[in-house]
């Protein structure tokens, strides 16, 4: 006979006693069987690859049934040795906002009410970075206008990131490749991440996500562009979805003038470091210490 | 003190001069461009420039029977057709030096006098670059962004702006 262990047992124990709870549940709240189990779902870094699997699946089921197409939502883990960096050429920058609409089209926010990850702010050349006086919402027939520039503002996935520490649950955190990820499971929606990132590159789903059928990108990460519930915070993962996989974020694939710059900040050979190497490189609100990866520098 | 004028080591100035040939060569082989951007029908040059028919003009003038749609806005006023057209192979370019180059390593060229933004393009720094970050890359031709004739970047349209919070509509309890 197999002889387990007090703590092994113990774990048996629980495990059938939350199963029946959530039967028992089930049966009493009349909530279907995957709003319990979504319920009771841990935290994903605590989720066993068995758990995942399940998660996934139900999730899967979920979307299929809001938005009547099957998404496949991903796992992949980080990558070994690499550390994401993003570098945007601010000389370069001509404010078209088409980062913006490709990153809409790619990770499945919003529609109505609109969530972007992206917004390009409109400055005065004369005045150079002056955050207060910045525009999101220009719309002139071209761009760039005549002693404007511009500067577009994602997550800059911070190692010392101010989000993560203020989350009371735990449901934000740093990737090992240096990715800021958000749990929408686990999220509570407190908003208190928002409040302590200095960028302003966090959203809230305030109201039930709307999302077009046919506008839906069916290749989805957990961490990343998986569709989210009301109530949950999301942010730029710099395309986790993409990335792990070799490819460019959709935001750098999109850029007409070139401006965005993407690599491993661990590989000495890439283009992120030659241009820490050998550009001027500016970093946004640098004395608050957030040490972001993502970098602004002038090519020109 | 004078400075140390280059007839004087012709042959090393000679040997460099193939050394970095070489390298430029063997740099240019990774490099994935896609075709130029010609006009529809406009290649092969030579079609019409056979250097019979149509006997080479070195006169500097507005250009009205063909080509009338071209603007030459780029550098001084001086600049002309064949700085860059090879006058007897117009399916060429010529580099500074007389060397005929094709069309698809015209980089080359525009390096020529923008030679900061050639190495950072070869670096992957100016211009955008597709494919993979670990792997494979595209790059993209000068010419695919800068018409060589007026080689400004041209304005764009923008995309719509995000909404404005004072637009946000509450429907129905929901937001």
């Amino acid at each position: 006979m197999k002889n387990d262990g007090p703590l092994k047992s113990r774990r048996r124990f629980l495990g059938a006693a939350a199963a029946a709870t959530a039967g028992a549940l089930a049966t009493l709240t009349g909530c279907g069987k995957n709003e319990v189990e979504a319920f009771l779902q841990h935290n994903f870094r605590e989720l066993s690859k068995e758990d995942l699997k399940q998660v996934i699946a139900r999730l899967e089921q979920d979307a299929k049934r809001k938005y009547g197409k099957h998404i496949t939502i991903g796992n992949e883990p980080a990558l070994q040795g690499v550390i994401f960096g993003y570098a945007l050429d601010l000389s370069r920058c001509i404010g078209c906002r088409r980062c913006a609409k490709a990153c809409v089209k790619e990770n499945n926010p919003s529609r109505d009410p609109q969530i972007e990850w992206i917004r390009v702010l409109q400055m005065n050349k004369d005045e150079g970075v002056d955050i207060a006086h910045a525009d999101p919402y220009y719309n002139p027939e071209t761009v760039p206008q005549e002693g404007r520039f511009y500067m577009p503002v994602q997550c800059h996935q911070c190692r010392n990131a101010p989000c993560t520490k203020v989350c009371p649950v735990g449901a934000t955190w740093m990737e090992r490749d240096g990715m800021v990820v958000v749990d929408y499971n686990w999220c509570i929606g407190c908003r208190y991440c928002m409040a302590a990132c200095p960028y302003g590159a966090r959203r809230f789903n305030w109201g039930e996500p709307a999302i077009p059928a046919e506008e839906i990108n069916p290749v989805t990460h957990y961490l990343g562009n998986r569709p989210r519930p009301k109530g949950v915070v999301e942010k730029c993962t710099f395309c986790i979805q993409r990335v792990r996989k070799g490819r460019y974020p959709a935001c750098v694939e999109i850029c007409p003038t070139g401006s965005r710059k993407f690599g491993d900040l661990a590989d000495p050979k890439s283009e992120i470091r030659y241009i820490l190497e050998n550009k001027r490189v500016f970093i946004f609100k640098e004395e608050l210490n957030t040490k972001p990866k993502f970098f602004y520098f002038y090519g020109v | 003190m004078s400075i140390p004028s280059l007839h004087r080591f012709p042959g090393r100035v000679l040997r460099w001069g193939w050394f970095l040939a070489a390298m430029a060569c063997l740099g240019a082989q990774d490099i994935q461009v896609p075709p130029p951007p010609f006009t529809e029908g406009i290649f092969p040059c030579t079609a019409c420039h056979d250097g019979t028919n149509l006997k080479v003009n070195r006169q500097r003038r507005e250009l009205k029977d063909m080509h009338s749609d071209i603007v030459l806005k780029h550098g001084p006023e001086s600049r002309w057709c064949l700085d860059c057209h090879d006058p007897l192979n117009r399916d060429r370019l010529h580099l500074a030096s007389g060397e005929l180059i094709p069309f698809t390593v015209s980089y080359e060229l525009c390096g020529q006098c923008h030679g900061e933004k050639l190495r950072d393009w070869r670096a992957g720094v100016h211009g955008k670059r597709t494919g993979s970050w670990n792997g494979q890359k595209q790059y993209l031709l000068c010419v695919n962004c800068h018409n060589p004739h007026s080689p400004h970047f041209q304005a764009l349209k923008p995309m719509p702006p995000p909404v404005t919070p004072g637009s946000i509509q509450r429907k129905g309890g929901a937001l």
